[in-house]
């Protein structure tokens, strides 16, 4: 019975999704274990869409749903120098990877990235990072930006605030109102890793996007020594006199709390929070407002999430493994798991239309290859991006001169 | 005889391979591992002391350890002297003393995460403990250690407090209940006051029953970790981070197998040179002829 309806159910998908798909499915579905790490509400219904999509071209997918990516990550990882390797396994569109790929622990799909020219519709960033020495290691699932600014419409109201801001600086006169009106202006998760989005939206808003790929890409010891970077580090610390004091070991969601409720008027955080919104039945444009950035010019950061495929010979798995890829990158299958997730897709060449109207700032700004920046991890390895946020997070919350973490920086990224 | 011996033996097999394998066995492999470049996977190669280099230059495994100092000391120290004058005060064979021994013994059956979620809740200055004061108009109260860079570490004092002193009490009643009686009543016709015999008769006989809930108490300083995660998540900042935090944080999320290992064997070493000499002046005792 259940059977019959999901053969139906895949039927019809296929017929209505991918019409252009003529092989027929083969008789015995092609069996794919995936382990990830979307497991909240948002999420899952996202992953389901990429599962549907899945079986409806001939495949079976096998859910391993690990909560917390560190450690989802860890368990792939494990299983993968154990000799058990799921098929496929998410990672951060990061160097998180790349061991594995340097070690040969993954399989390349570069067939299938070729068939569908992925050079021609990936961001540059995201090749750089699934193309290890001309083979394609990783199918690009989604992409995030970790630093969007969300302004609270109440809040502004209440401070007398007419338009969003345009530019850092009247960023800043919007926070120095709020506070004046006696709400919080800068509503913010304290935790090391919300610290660190924050100092990705300056560095790429107030620094500019030359500055960031100087730090970030080239972890140029002059640059970070420089006078323009010093400003921007002091631009973030005075963004933290604008916190209030409960702020320390916050959740982002507590923080979007703050903005959903009109006790906080700005918040740095993932497009991921737009969950939050509409779970609240708050709207954009009546109730909130989103910018990636000030300016139609503004750095665009680049995230996201990928799919490995460990290393196996088993054919079935390889085929597996291919079509997952080729599944994953499809318009259709893009759109469908981007609405659920609260990401964009990683093509431009989709039907928006049905996407939020922050998505669609979003692809808008996706279009335009020199807005885009990748973020911190892109470019960095975890080691150095962590030993980065260490003097960040410690910059933030402590007294330390500006003098002095301009040094720790240097030193954290030379290794 | 010797067939007895062969049949403990036997018995104790599966025990000796356990720890020789999997902890005899790991620290060897977590020696070595500290002192290779090691990423996410283990490498075979060989670079001497240099993870141990960069530890001990970095802020944040100093700042750990120092807090790990801290809050031995103070967690050690008052888990003790708390848990001994709840077992004195229910030693004085009051009423509903089973009551009261559960009440105090609750806090030890909550895990970790728990009590680190439930302190942080209390002690949140928008929330917690502040925020009710407060509210009931002593609106200059002020108690926000959790969120303070320097006051931090004793909240989680606090919490490792609440939790474990329970079982301080429970261990220290249990050697208070094997002290014989007799002595009570010499001590009572000498005219010797409680807190004198409690200080300076029954204490020093409690001797292994102190020892005991010291190492329980040490162990439990050296592997802490789930209260500051939950409580802090090391935070903020680093400000409450301990060294178990910083090894897992490079075990997974940052992917430095040799500088978490190098990390874990400092702990090791620490914690070796803290015990050693216990078990040294245990060993002269018993060659003295002691017990």
């Amino acid at each position: 019975m259940t059977f019959a309806r999901h053969a139906l159910a895949a039927a019809v998908l296929a017929s209505a999704v991918l019409p252009a798909f003529s092989q027929a499915p083969p008789s015995t579905p092609l069996k794919a274990e995936v382990i990830h790490w979307w497991t909240s509400g948002g999420e899952s219904a996202a992953v389901k869409t990429l599962a549907e999509a899945y079986k409806a071209q001939g495949g079976l997918w096998v859910d391993t749903a690990v909560a917390l990516g560190e450690q989802a990550r860890s368990v792939a990882i494990n299983r993968i120098a154990g000799g058990n390797p799921p098929t496929a396994a998410q990672f951060n569109t990061t160097q998180q990877f790349r061991d594995i790929v340097d070690q040969g622990y993954l399989n390349n799909v570069d067939a299938v990235a070729q068939r569908d020219g992925w050079d021609k519709f990936l961001p540059q960033l995201v090749l750089d990072v699934i193309r290890v020495n001309g083979h394609y290691y990783a199918a690009p699932v989604n992409i995030h930006n970790m630093s969007w600014f969300w302004f609270s419409k109440a809040a502004f109201k209440k401070a007398g605030i007419a338009d969003e801001p345009k530019t850092f600086d009247e960023l800043f006169a919007a926070l120095d109102k709020l506070k004046a009106a006696g709400i919080v202006p800068l509503a913010h998760g304290g935790q090391p890793w919300q610290d660190g989005i924050v100092f990705t939206a300056t560095l790429a808003h107030y620094g500019g996007r030359d500055l960031y790929l100087k730090v970030f890409r080239d972890r140029d010891p002059k640059a970070i020594m420089g006078e323009d970077f010093k400003k921007v580090l002091l631009a973030y610390k005075r963004l933290q006199g604008y916190v209030d004091k409960g702020s320390p070991g916050r959740n982002w969601n507590d923080a979007t709390a703050m903005l959903i409720n009109g006790r906080g008027g700005v918040q740095i955080m993932g497009d991921w929070v737009k969950g939050e919104f509409a779970q609240a039945k708050q709207e954009h444009g009546r109730d909130y407002g989103c910018a990636p950035g000030f300016g139609p010019k503004a750095p665009y950061i680049i995230q996201g999430d990928v799919m490995v495929f460990p290393k196996t010979n088993k054919p079935d798995q390889i085929k597996a493994q291919q079509l997952l890829a080729s599944v994953i990158t499809q318009p259709a299958t893009q759109v469908a798991f981007s609405i659920k997730k609260g990401s964009i897709p990683i093509r431009t060449d989709v039907d928006a239309s049905k996407m939020d109207a922050c998505a669609q700032m979003g692809l808008a700004a996706m279009k335009d290859k020199s807005r885009h920046l990748g973020n911190g991890e892109i470019y960095l390895t975890p080691d150095q991006n962590g030993a980065l946020q260490d003097v960040i997070t410690a910059f933030w919350n402590r007294n330390v001169p500006v003098e002095k973490t301009q040094k720790d920086i240097v030193s954290a990224l030379r290794n | 005889m010797k067939r007895r011996s062969l049949a403990a033996w036997g018995a104790l097999l599966p025990l000796a391979v356990i720890v020789g394998v999997g902890y005899i066995g790991t620290v060897l492999w977590t020696l070595r591992t500290s002192m290779s470049s090691s990423r996410t996977f283990p490498r075979d190669d060989f670079v001497g002391l240099q993870q141990f280099e960069r530890l001990l230059e970095s802020d944040r495994w100093m700042l750990a350890i120092q807090n790990v100092a801290i809050y031995g000391v103070l967690y050690i120290t008052a888990a003790m002297v708390i848990g001994f004058l709840l077992a004195v005060f229910i030693d004085q064979k009051v009423r509903g003393e089973g009551v009261l021994r559960t009440a105090f013994l609750y806090p030890y059956a909550m895990s970790f995460v728990a009590t680190g979620l439930v302190w942080q809740w209390v002690l949140n200055p928008d929330s917690g403990l502040q925020h009710a004061v407060q509210q009931l108009g002593w609106s200059s109260f002020q108690f926000d250690w959790i969120v303070d860079q320097d006051m931090v570490i004793y909240t989680v004092v606090i919490a490792g407090t609440w939790q474990g002193a329970g079982l301080v009490m429970a261990l220290m009643l249990a050697g208070l209940r094997g002290i014989d009686e007799e002595i009570w009543k010499a001590a009572r016709l000498d005219g010797i006051p409680a807190w004198r015999v409690y200080l300076s008769i029954v204490l020093p006989m409690m001797a292994p029953t102190l020892a005991t809930v010291f190492t329980l108490l040490a162990v439990g300083v050296v592997k802490v970790y789930d209260t500051v995660v939950a409580m802090t998540q090391g935070g903020p900042g680093i400000a409450s981070d301990v060294p178990a935090k910083f090894i897992m944080d490079h075990l997974f999320s940052r992917a430095n197998l040799g500088l978490a290992s190098a990390g874990a064997v400092m702990l090791l070493v620490t914690v070796l040179a803290l015990v050693a000499p216990l078990f040294y002046v245990r060993s002269r005792q018993k060659a003295q002829g002691g017990h």
